[in-house]
């Protein structure tokens, strides 16, 4: 299969990112936008660990037993950015739910709505 | 060269995991009952972990798991209860963002063309630092997981950088929600506003079932035996940190879900809570600043102890308990902020 479709990895992280970029464009609800931008970032996750992987490899915990290892920089960054992506997610929620208090809404058209022209 | 496995059951179930992936992102745009789309983006991230271990990424598939699948998935629904669970429908064009997304995706995929094929050993990616970091990072450290020895000492200034973000990104919701002045009692009423008087009791929802509570109780003391083990065992095995900390708050979130929040903050009450963010973030420094001291570079440690090797490790896992500290508290503190926040009284809006 990796002769037939060699990108398919890449080409599903495409798909991904573009399916979080349309909801973070397109909807107006603020709870789905930051649905849609965590889709978004697993995309890169993908981006990254894709990459990383050998066929016929294993995970880069080293042992007698084993020769080929894949990857383990991208493991690393990828790690981190998970942990840093569910504070920086808690922060949009926060500051969905401040909204939420001070309009009443988290539709981004109800929103601009109070807000005036 | 030993290789494990076969290339085609990998890249069978690679591809049956990513279709399903796509399914379960696609079902996430096109659902409006909020419920349903949190609920599938649980799904989506378990299905996303289970495809990082088919890929090798041990630690990252354990990550994954305990964050977007177990955290987020929490934090998400706590808003839904704070806000309205059926997503209004829009009355803008959705035609511009879908020109505008299929225009990115085709741009991309060309640029895929020139990446190189999956899986391939010879790849620029695999014949970089990659090699240098498996043949170097067990006799300089003396950690067999190559992952944990790059995150805590090779890259310790990225990991550093890190920690110090989600202390911030902690920081940033707890005053959004809580207010740090009044950090004791986590309520929130504008200034001069007549006090409430004391906290009205909440009404216990899952306390009353059975099932829930004893479950929960024999649950309870293996989770944080397994965070424990993810913690100190992080140097042999997949672990570390970030996975120990997020495993070891959603222990204490789990209690707090079925048994009350004012129960949980007996457990791990605030105060803690908030002592423990900055501590995390200033026992990683401090390690640094040790180094320093002894005559190493920053981040350096092995200095820390006569034999090289020995500095190293337990630098690592000095600085590896750091991050527990910081990442475990912050996750709580956020939790905390949410489940205090006065919930969304009458009916919910159409």
């Amino acid at each position: 299969m990796t002769d037939l479709l060699p990108h398919f990895n890449h080409w599903v992280t495409v798909i991904l990112m573009v399916v979080g970029l349309y909801a973070v464009v397109a909807r107006g609800n603020m709870v789905k936008k930051l649905v849609g931008l965590a889709i978004f970032q697993t995309s890169v996750y993908l981006l990254y660990i894709s990459p990383g992987k050998i066929l016929g490899g294993t995970a880069p915990i080293l042992s007698e037993a084993y020769t080929v290892y894949s990857n383990p920089l991208p493991h690393v960054l990828i790690l981190t950015a998970i942990v840093v992506g569910i504070a920086t997610l808690a922060l949009g929620l926060a500051l969905v739910v401040r909204i939420n208090e001070a309009y009443g809404s988290i539709e981004e058209d109800e929103v601009h709505e109070a807000d005036g022209p | 060269m030993t290789t494990v496995g076969s290339p085609e059951i990998e890249l069978l179930l690679n591809a049956i995991l990513l279709l399903l992936m796509v399914v379960a992102a696609i079902g996430v745009i096109r659902l409006r009952n909020l419920f349903a789309v949190v609920l599938l983006s649980g799904v989506y991230s378990f299905l996303m972990a289970t495809l990082m271990v088919a890929l090798d990424a041990v630690d990252v598939g354990m990550t994954e798991a305990a964050v977007g699948a177990g955290m987020s998935v929490v934090l998400l629904l706590s808003v839904l209860g704070l806000t309205r669970t059926r997503e209004a429908p829009t009355r803008r064009r959705p035609i511009v963002p879908l020109i505008i997304s299929v225009v990115v995706g085709i741009a991309l995929v060309h640029g895929t063309m020139d990446l190189p094929p999956f899986g391939d050993p010879n790849a620029p990616a695999q014949r970089h630092v990659a090699p240098e970091y498996l043949a170097r990072a067990q006799v300089e450290t003396g950690a067999p997981n190559v992952v944990t020895a790059v995150l805590a000492s090779y890259r310790g200034y990225d990991t550093l950088g890190e920690v110090a973000v989600i202390f911030t990104g902690g920081i940033g919701v707890l005053v959004l929600l809580a207010g740090l002045g009044r950090y004791t009692g986590l309520r929130t009423r504008p200034p001069g506003a007549p006090d409430p008087g004391p906290e009205p009791k909440p009404v216990p929802l899952m306390e009353e079932t059975v099932v829930l509570r004893v479950a929960v109780k024999l649950l309870l003391p293996l989770i944080l035996v397994f965070a424990m083990y993810v913690q100190f065992h992080g140097d042999f095995g997949p672990g570390g940190g970030f996975q120990a900390g997020v495993a070891a708050a959603t222990a204490i979130i789990l209690y707090g879900l079925i048994f009350g929040i004012p129960a949980a903050r007996r457990v791990a009450p605030m105060r803690v809570v908030l002592f423990m963010i900055p501590l995390g973030v200033l026992i990683f420094a401090g390690t640094g600043v040790a180094s320093l001291l002894l005559g190493g570079n920053y981040l350096d440690y092995s200095v820390l102890s006569s034999v090289p090797r020995s500095g190293q490790h337990l630098g690592i896992l000095v600085v590896e308990f750091g991050v527990f500290v910081t990442v475990s508290s912050t996750m709580l503190g956020i939790f905390y902020a949410f489940a205090s926040r006065p919930p969304r009284d009458g009916p919910e809006p159409s």
